[in-house]
């Protein structure tokens, strides 16, 4: 057991680092958000970087990597806001391994990693159906306990809507047609849990750039004659975010690791991840607001960005109270 | 990256757990569980002596000095069987744990000969002599002098919250060796014998009733030169470097009487009715997940093997685990209610809950208290200016 990053794993995490640092800046991310998606970047993502079947098995062409590698390169999106599909991507590509279905597998994998194929992923439940990306997409996954649909977006009814989050809106599905993916329960916990974590690492991204962007702010600015960050207010705020990072980041790579090594704490890590994690990054984001004062408060400022993917990435896939009280049966030895 | 442990090392953890069932099921069933550090002392000196006959003492250490050379995933998982098992608080933690390490690095050999072995054989208990009324968490400020006489030192002074020293054989002690010296510089580290006429030991009460804390007055009290680790005046180094052992393998031992302190809360709130309560449930999640996270953050800590170099993991686990059991300790009165607050009017001490309520509030101060492990935690691991101090 040897629980860090292996040279490998550090040599992507350094690759997807710098990839999105150069790529997904602010500026091509407040492009983006006109229509949802920054298309250029993702083909990048999919074809320079070849990350498009980064957990495809070799022999489908992919690079055969784990849940480990993809949490490692969600944190490094998650951290630039990069206006990519990675969540219904990461999330179809489970659905469909899962599912065993070679028609479908030989149908879309190929054209989803080399970038040329939009998927948005979402649950059926709850009020409504808020998807992300549904508006833009190519296929929609939907995820259902009874069976799960990988659709055309042209088969279902979408409503696009003005969104919080507009590194990532979210669109209506008012109706669909199309026959269920084979796999069942499965294959949605296998889609759900990969989605799981894909948000659990990038809320880990955003929350350490916002931590890493007010530290940087704080030996700028000054006040009093002395830099803000010099202030025990304002520092023991910003200590307080670091130690929760760090356990946002343990709880990351727990849940990575647990999912591809099928260990018995799998299904406990993933709640215990993203309920953390999105808590985490809620705070650090709303705490990148407040330590920047008014300038914190204008468009101009990325820190809004911060604060409405946190409050996004929070909503998705079961809330903080959903995860804890999963958590709470699990330990609490009761039937699921 | 992994999470399981190889064949190997599975097969260390099943040698450890039989051991340590025979022993805490046999002859130390009467010290099973002892969560506390002041009860049944001279079992628990017999128990010391008993894991070194074993070779169990002080398995990371080098064979040469009693120990296994054990790897560190070995002492993580000894740690883990050793807390499992229910065996005591080990009375020698000091020297296992803090100086044995410090001599190993920075002892000559003649300290290392002096004073290893009988750390190893559990035959001298040691604590640490550090604090003092005036200097707090600003521990530069000490005011414990040492003057030279001949081949000795001659320490006058008072040194406070001193763990177990009415049990120990020795202390480890930081004093002021060079006159006008403030601060860091001029400081000595010292072994100096506890049983001797310029020593006097005093408990300190404290808010569970009991007193594993001392006083502890130096009026004339001696120790040979030899007895000074580092150079005279690098007193604040040596330190430095034991405090960083601190932060050691021992923490993965102390999770898991986290988890029996946990498990007893759910207990209690299964018994009570309070575990069907949706609020009383997502508080109970989040301590289940604060538990989980501390002990993969302890295990990046482990991996990172900077040599306990102050980073990341490291640098945040004191406080972490500091509020997290100071937090159970309030859920687990929320979730006894009255009943938390009574016990038999014969009872000795608290019961394990209402003894955690009040323990776990000094957690988040001895050893850097929470105010000054965010000042380290912004100052070194955020690179935020410092704050500005005055004069001392």
């Amino acid at each position: 057991m040897a629980f860090a990053l292996d040279e490998q794993q550090q040599m992507i995490a350094e690759t997807a680092a710098a990839f999105f640092a150069e790529n997904a800046t602010s500026e091509r991310t407040r492009a983006a958000m006109a229509n949802g998606i920054d298309r250029d970047l993702w083909r990048g993502y999919c074809r320079e970087l070849g990350f498009g079947g980064l957990m495809v098995p070799e022999d489908l062409g992919g690079a055969g990597l784990g849940h480990v590698e993809l949490a490692i390169v969600a944190e490094q999106a998650g951290r630039t806001l990069a206006a990519i599909p990675l969540l219904g991507h990461a999330m179809a590509t489970a659905a469909l391994l899962a599912s065993g279905d070679r028609a479908a597998i030989d149908v879309h994998l190929p054209a989803m990693m080399a970038g040329d194929r939009i998927v948005a992923a979402g649950e059926r439940g709850g009020e409504g159906m808020l998807v992300p990306h549904a508006a833009q997409c190519d296929l929609l996954l939907l995820l259902c306990e009874g069976g799960s649909h990988l659709i055309d977006a042209s088969a279902a009814t979408v409503e696009p809507l003005k969104s919080l989050d507009e590194t990532r809106p979210l669109a209506r599905v008012l109706a669909l047609a199309g026959d269920p993916l084979p796999g069942g329960a499965a294959l949605c916990e296998a889609a759900r849990a990969t989605g799981v974590l894909c948000l659990a690492a990038e809320a880990l991204g955003g929350a350490q750039e916002a931590l890493d962007r007010t530290v940087a702010f704080a030996h700028e600015r000054e006040q009093f004659g002395r830099p803000v960050g010099s202030f025990q207010a304002y520092k023991h705020r910003l200590a307080d975010r670091a130690v929760e990072i760090e356990q946002a980041r343990s709880a990351v790579w727990w849940a990575a690791c647990a999912l591809d090594e099928g260990h018995e704490t799998r299904a406990l890590a993933l709640h215990a991840a993203k309920s953390f994690c999105a808590d985490t990054y809620l705070r650090v984001a709303g705490d990148m607001i407040q330590l920047h004062g008014g300038i914190g408060f204008t468009w101009e400022h990325d820190a809004h960005l911060f604060f409405k993917r946190a409050r996004a990435i929070a909503n998705m896939l079961g809330d903080g109270p959903h995860h804890r009280e999963r958590v709470a049966r699990i330990m609490l030895d009761e039937a699921a | 990256m992994k999470l399981g442990f190889s064949d190997m090392e599975e097969a260390f953890r099943r040698e450890c757990a039989s051991w340590f069932e025979d022993q805490m099921a046999g002859e130390f069933a009467d010290i099973r569980g002892i969560a506390n550090l002041v009860d049944k002392p001279e079992r628990r000196k017999a128990w010391e002596r008993r894991l070194a006959e074993h070779r169990y003492s002080c398995i990371g250490w080098p064979i040469a000095w009693g120990g296994r050379d054990a790897t560190l995933n070995e002492q993580v998982i000894f740690a883990e069987e050793y807390a499992r098992a229910g065996a005591p608080n080990r009375l020698n933690h000091m020297g296992v744990e803090l100086l044995g390490p410090t001599l190993l690095a920075l002892g000559s050999s003649e300290q290392k000969a002096r004073f290893l072995p009988a750390i190893a054989e559990g035959t001298a208990i040691w604590c640490q002599g550090y604090s003092e009324p005036g200097a707090g968490s600003d521990l530069a400020a000490i005011r414990t002098r040492a003057r030279r006489d001949g081949d000795e030192w001659v320490v006058e002074g008072q040194k406070i919250w001193t763990s177990l020293a009415q049990f120990a054989d020795m202390i480890f002690v930081l004093a002021r060796t060079e006159d006008g010296t403030s601060g860091r510089e001029g400081l000595s580290f010292l072994l100096v014998d506890l049983d001797q006429p310029g020593i006097e030991i005093r408990p300190i009460r404290q808010i569970n009733g009991e007193a594993e804390f001392n006083e502890v007055f130096f009026d004339g009290a001696r120790c040979p030169v030899a007895n000074m680790v580092g150079a005279e005046g690098e007193g604040w180094t040596v330190s430095t470097t034991l405090l960083s052992f601190e932060r050691g393998i021992s923490t993965l031992g102390q999770q898991m009487q986290f988890r029996n302190e946990l498990d007893a809360v759910i207990a209690a709130a299964k018994r009570n009715g309070k575990a069907a309560d949706p609020v009383f449930r997502q508080r109970l999640a989040e301590a289940e997940i604060g538990l989980r996270l501390m002990r993969y953050g302890a295990l990046r800590m482990l991996a990172d093997g900077k040599g306990g170099a102050l980073a990341g993991a490291a640098l945040t686990y004191k406080i972490q685990w500091a509020s997290w059991r100071r937090a159970l300790g309030e859920l687990a009165m929320d979730v006894l209610g009255q009943e938390g607050e009574v016990a038999p009017v014969d009872a000795e001490a608290w019961p394990l809950l209402a003894n955690l309520y009040l323990y776990s509030r000094a957690d988040t101060i001895y050893g850097g208290t929470n105010q000054i492990q965010r000042n380290l935690i912004a100052e070194r691991g955020l690179g935020l200016p410092r704050e500005p101090r005055g004069n001392a």
